[in-house]
């Protein structure tokens, strides 16, 4: 990795194309560009309120992108979250309404979120199945135990105190406090500590992290937990945000945290990419969805439908970009 | 009341027909596929003592009609698997191709058969990008076909605007809920395909490229083997399969609609690893895949039959597939220190 950065400082300067080396300041200006485009065609989307908003749907995704930064960064993949996201808001809704405190009903549903973590982690570090295949079928067993074990009732009259999402602190809502918070802490925590260095090594080369003394099945088998953790956290943004709990596995919410962490520029490789990088995609992704009504085409407003289809041409492109920067640093 | 003479047929392939290829009759005991048939024939014997619907010609035909469209897939997700790749992409791609049998019969007002044809090219344009971008782009292809998921479900989507189509003519149901001589269509279909992908796998060069590949691809590079051209080969042929399904499932149902097979790459992933085929590459059979899809359809047509409701049968395909990885890596443990 030191000889990677020692190339680029070789380099003759390019203001423009050190900008790019950045995926932070990539989004960014992509993030300034839609928001102009939409504002110039409805000024309202700047009002204080659309943002918010858009901040606060996008959290329980920018929160599980988090862990997926870390997940990828250390060269593995889960695409469990979206069963365990479902599982977590459902456990999280059954102890509330069974009368369980609230705070311990949050510690609960958090906990339980770092268990499917622990399982992950254990079956990728200590008995060597590839990620994606653990995850496949973590993620299939989350989602029939689910159903088994709800038959799909929804769950209702939560009691008031539960109600995270819907609040609000100095008139910014608590997801986006919650956000921002833990965003931070794990900007910190990856860029400063040790852990989090450990991160970065096993996923740029395993072999030479196990060799220069990291216990690297213990930096896999952590990452998977605090991944499965922060997919708790998730899970109550999301579990609180409306009156019911339709008890089932959000559909597509593993593809947008993995678009999230990929568009912000952490690179499926291993090794790098930041949680800055992936809160500035999941807001990219959020404002882009909110902004499709307004973007016409042949005089029709873009469906809804095509979202799906722009997130995987984001996917690609932000792939594309990742290689045709790592090319340029050879 | 059944026998075992009568679960003995269901084996697709007794493995004591290996024992004259191979001389040593304890490496054909051992290998994946005997134990697979031995699971399947447990399998068969336990489903058949709790419930008398199962072991019947009927409901044994009436299965394959549910797992044709999972094992079509799975035959060149095995190869896809043995090079050391991955097309996650294959269900999208399923409902994309259905999605533009019905868009291309009803509103462009083609007739059924130009339609089908839409739909296989559909597959094949597919597969093709996805071959296209991991060869010429060298992206990893989990990443790829992750975000080719998203596209061609989403183009599934936006091209039917979440709209079904149906009122297909009564004609046309034929390759999906009819038979010929008693045997439904689609498993002629199957037989045939798994014939051809088998006998290519494991008796003609391309076949043993693919293994090459798998096993070092520098190596194969170098050995003067077109890695390149082997590669779109394959994934191009995966979103071919994956169109043919598309057909024989909207024949099957008699509607597209954009959602259709979602999560179906998760069956066939499973059953191909089920099967023996390494996720790291370089070894693998289609008589193990075949297998392995049979044994999955099983064990969910028993949970159904035991009571569980559909959906949440997926359950059995996660443990399967865990399951599967434990002991292949187990066996393999034991095969390197023997």
């Amino acid at each position: 990795m030191s000889t990677l950065t020692v190339s680029r400082q070789l380099r003759a300067p390019n203001p423009f194309l050190i900008l790019l080396n950045s995926q932070e300041a990539v989004l960014v200006i992509a993030l300034v560009v839609v928001t102009l485009f939409v504002t110039a065609l409805n000024p309202r989307f700047l009002e204080f309120g659309n943002i918010s908003d858009i901040l606060s749907n996008c959290a329980y995704v920018a929160v599980a992108a988090i862990g997926t930064t870390m997940v990828i960064v250390s060269g593995n993949i889960d695409i469990s979250m979206g069963s365990a996201l479902g599982v977590c808001a459902t456990i999280a809704g059954t102890l509330s309404v069974n009368n369980v405190p609230i705070p311990l009903v949050f510690l609960l549903t958090v906990l339980a979120g770092g268990l499917i973590g622990l399982a992950n982690g254990f079956l990728v570090a200590y008995l060597r199945i590839p990620a994606i295949v653990v995850t496949l079928g973590m993620s299939s067993i989350l989602k029939g135990g689910l159903i088994i074990a709800t038959q799909g009732k929804w769950i209702y009259n939560m009691p008031p105190g539960f109600a995270l999402s819907q609040g609000n602190l100095a008139g910014i809502p608590n997801p986006v406090w919650i956000m921002f918070i833990l965003i931070a802490g794990f900007w910190l925590y990856l860029r400063y500590t040790a852990q989090g260095r450990e991160v970065y090594a096993v996923g740029g080369n395993t072999e030479a992290a196990r060799l220069s003394g990291i216990n690297t099945r213990r930096v896999i088998l952590r990452v998977f937990i605090l991944n499965g953790l922060l997919v708790g956290v998730a899970s109550i943004l999301f579990a609180t945000k409306f009156s019911s709990i339709q008890s089932n596995v959000p559909s597509g919410y593993e593809l947008l945290v993995i678009t999230s962490a990929v568009i912000g520029g952490v690179s499926i490789l291993g090794g790098t990419g930041s949680v800055i990088g992936a809160l500035l995609g999941a807001i990219f992704l959020e404002t882009t969805r909110t902004s499709l009504p307004f973007i016409q085409i042949g005089g029709q407003p873009v469906r809804a439908e095509w979202f799906q289809a722009i997130q995987g041409t984001l996917i690609l492109l932000a792939i594309l970009i990742d290689i045709a920067r790592r090319r340029r640093m050879r | 009341m059944q026998t075992v003479n009568d679960a003995n047929k269901l084996r697709p392939a007794p493995p004591e027909e290996k024992s004259g290829v191979g001389p040593r009759l304890r490496k054909v005991l051992f290998a994946q596929e005997s134990i697979l048939a031995l699971i399947l024939l447990l399998i068969v014997l336990l489903l058949a003592t709790q419930s008398d619907r199962f072991l019947t010609t009927r409901n044994l035909l009436n299965q394959t009609r549910f797992f044709t469209e999972t094992a079509l897939i799975a035959l060149p997700m095995t190869l896809i698997i043995i090079t050391g790749g991955i097309d996650l992409s294959v269900g999208s791609t399923l409902a994309l191709s259905a999605v533009m049998l019905g868009f291309s019969w009803k509103f462009w007002g083609l007739p059924l058969e130009l339609a089908v044809a839409v739909c296989l090219l559909t597959g094949i344009v597919a597969g093709l990008f996805n071959g296209l971008v991991i060869v010429y782009l060298k992206v990893p292809p989990l990443i790829v076909t992750l975000a080719t998921l998203a596209i061609y479900r989403g183009f599934s989507f936006g091209i039917s605007q979440s709209q079904s189509v149906t009122s297909f003519p009564e004609g046309f149901a034929i390759w999906g809920s009819g038979d010929v001589g008693g045997i439904p269509t689609q498993l002629i279909i199957l037989v045939i395909a798994t014939l051809i992908v088998g006998v290519v796998l494991a008796r003609t060069p391309f076949g043993r490229y693919i293994y090459a590949i798998g096993n070092n691809e520098l190596g194969a590079r170098f050995a003067g083997i077109n890695v390149n051209r082997v590669k779109l080969l394959i994934y191009t042929f995966a979103g071919f399969m994956a169109g043919v399904a598309g057909f024989i499932f909207t024949s099957r149902v008699l509607t597209t609609r954009a959602d259709a097979a979602t999560g179906v790459e998760l069956d066939v992933i499973a059953a191909v690893v089920l099967g023996g085929t390494s996720i790291f590459g370089g070894s693998g059979s289609i008589l193990g895949t075949i297998l392995g899809v049979l044994i999955i359809q099983l064990l969910r047509n028993g949970l159904q039959l035991a009571g569980v409701t559909g959906d949440s049968t997926v359950i059995v395909i996660g443990f399967v597939l865990i399951a599967a990885l434990l002991i292949n890596n187990a066996l393999r443990r034991r095969t390197v220190a023997r």
